[in-house]
């Protein structure tokens, strides 16, 4: 009952949201970054369900979002599909994507999952710089279409989408927090063998967190080419869509849906504001102090220091 | 009908590399028994119970648990069968509250059998009870890290215990704990064994095990070298040699 609450009253504030934003705000601009908030909102919480529940490192998120990218590359140039529909091919492939990677490194742990995964990203991007059809190593340029298929401009659509996509991944992964499911994924994040020993089919649902991960990514990725228009291997495998998918829940707080959502918020925007008023070039460095001194005076993340003051109180 | 033994072991042999840790291993386990199963330090003990729960795999014999061939079965079905073990270092859900401890067995395994319903109010309560059983009703909504070495233990026996098993094997339950403590974990034990689960107890605490158990298993370097009541069992000659030298 609490969960479909949930689900109405985070709909009625994202449409609220949007309604507030397209009414207010002109500049174009604030639209475009905002989208690039919104991205990592998506980002982190589909990160945060296998790391943070699930207790699984991936730093193959850059592989994840450029399948999905990729994805919608391919049925640019074959299709004339909409791009909400190209958003769920890509969630598709990028879930079977997550599917093979929870299959084959089942049976590695900690720091040996996270060195797969890395791996599973050059292995992808060695893929596509050699894949001619969707421009290689040169990249590609992708037209948008001239006229917008909502009132407004197309960056405003683009940003419709992912507000509505971030919606529902902030949904899952709260509803998943509150499952029997949420409960199995942190039964194997504290000690696979007693989750095994107390009935919970560890490997089933294994596979579970890292295909929902992998499909909420590829969704994400999947607008991508529409937003920047010229997409090629550097920029869609960057490092820096891994090190913020981590950096966010780590610094939000992992345990809780808010937690990757309030990361994700403060450091893409902070991100935002250094690349106009500094260098684009600071990003990445923001991101590592800022990720140094959480990991220092509060490991368990904002959410984390809140509940602690709170347990505090009541004693 | 029930079968008379609900578990039966048979040739059970397992090897790490060239290490021969347990070699033709015949077992059985009466329902409602009490067996005691001891040896020296690696002997084999673990090992025959990360086996028979599925924690590792056997490589030769075969394992029948209440009429039914679990060979090859993935822990959490052997656990889902009514086959549960507590571990030896407790390992509790440590960012979980010892209510959500318990709910995670009983979620997957008693709700997850069939014909089994059981409403969230239920099951909370039912985790409320299980923790009363051993004591631990007033930190119900602590963190593992706040309880005692011997609370530790009865949250692993009580946890084992949510899944509704028929057959328990306790793996070194009392280990490092004080005389007083031993007792603690005694009675719970003997309370389950009431409740009519078959308790397998692997002990290195002689007066534990023999005030517990109705039978007395002694395993020496992987094999099985006594099986019988616990007087005749440690008057073997065998099982003074292991443990005392010639």
């Amino acid at each position: 009952m609490r969960t479909a609450r949930f689900w109405g009253v985070s709909f009625i504030v994202a449409v609220a949201f949007l309604v507030l934003t397209r009414w207010l705000i002109g500049n174009e601009y604030y639209f475009f970054a905002a989208y690039q908030v919104l991205q990592f909102i998506v980002l982190a919480t589909a990160w945060n369900i296998l790391g943070g529940y699930t207790g699984y490192t991936n730093f193959g998120t850059g592989a994840f979002f450029a399948v999905g990218a990729y994805t919608a590359v391919v049925l640019h140039k074959l299709t004339s599909l909409p791009v909400p529909v190209m958003m769920l091919v890509g969630g598709v492939m990028s879930g079977i994507v997550g599917f093979g990677m929870g299959y084959l490194t089942l049976r590695l742990k900690g720091v040996f999952f996270a060195i797969a995964t890395l791996a599973l990203a050059i292995v992808a991007q060695t893929l596509i710089v050699n894949w001619d059809f969707v421009g290689g190593s040169r990249g590609i340029y992708v037209i948008r279409p001239q006229q917008s298929p909502i009132y407004g401009s197309y960056i405003q659509y683009l940003y419709s989408l992912m507000l509505a996509l971030t919606w529902i991944s902030v949904a899952i992964a709260r509803t998943i927090e509150r499952s029997t499911l949420g409960l199995g994924f942190n039964a194997i994040r504290d000690d696979e063998q007693a989750a095994e020993a107390a009935g919970v089919p560890t490997l089933r649902l294994k596979l579970i967190s890292t295909t929902l991960s992998g499909v909420l990514m590829g969704m994400s990725g999947a607008p991508l080419p529409y937003y920047v228009t010229y997409l090629d291997p550097a920029s869609s495998f960057n490092l820096s869509y891994a090190v913020n998918s981590v950096a966010m829940p780590m610094i939000g707080g992992m345990t809780s849906w808010i937690g990757p959502v309030i990361g994700a918020v403060l450091l893409g925007t902070i991100q935002q504001l250094a690349t106009v008023t500094i260098s684009s070039a600071l990003n990445l460095l923001i991101v590592g102090v800022l990720l140094i001194v959480f990991v220092v005076i509060a490991p368990n993340g904002i959410v984390g220091l809140v509940q602690s003051r709170g347990r505090a109180r009541l004693r | 009908m029930m079968p008379a033994f609900i578990l039966e072991v048979l040739g059970l042999g397992k090897r790490f590399g060239g290490f021969v840790a347990l070699e033709g291993i015949n077992l059985t386990v009466a329902a409602g028994e009490r067996l005691g199963l001891i040896g020296p330090n690696g002997s084999g003990k673990s090992t025959l119970v990360n086996c028979l729960s599925g924690t590792l795999h056997h490589d030769s014999g075969s394992v029948v648990f209440d009429g039914r061939a679990i060979d090859g079965m993935p822990a959490y079905r052997r656990t889902r069968l009514g086959l549960a073990r507590s571990f030896q270092l407790p390992k509790p859900f440590r960012s979980l509250n010892l209510v959500d401890n318990l709910r995670i067995p009983l979620l997957y395994t008693v709700k997850a059998r069939h014909g089994a319903h059981l409403s969230g109010a239920a099951i909370g309560e039912r985790c409320r009870a299980l923790l009363a059983d051993v004591g631990l009703a007033d930190k119900a909504l602590h963190l593992p890290r706040d309880l005692t070495q011997v609370e530790m233990r009865k949250l692993e026996l009580a946890r084992a215990v949510a899944s509704a098993p028929r057959l328990l094997f306790a793996d070194e339950a009392m280990a490092g704990l004080s005389p007083s403590e031993v007792e603690e974990i005694l009675l719970v034990l003997f309370r389950l064994n009431e409740q009519g689960i078959t308790i397998v107890l692997i002990e290195h605490i002689m007066r534990a095990v023999m005030s517990f158990s109705t039978r007395l298993v002694v395993l020496v370097a992987g094999l099985k070298i006594a099986d019988g009541s616990p007087q005749e069992a440690i008057r073997n000659p065998e099982v003074e040699r292991a443990y005392l030298g010639e």
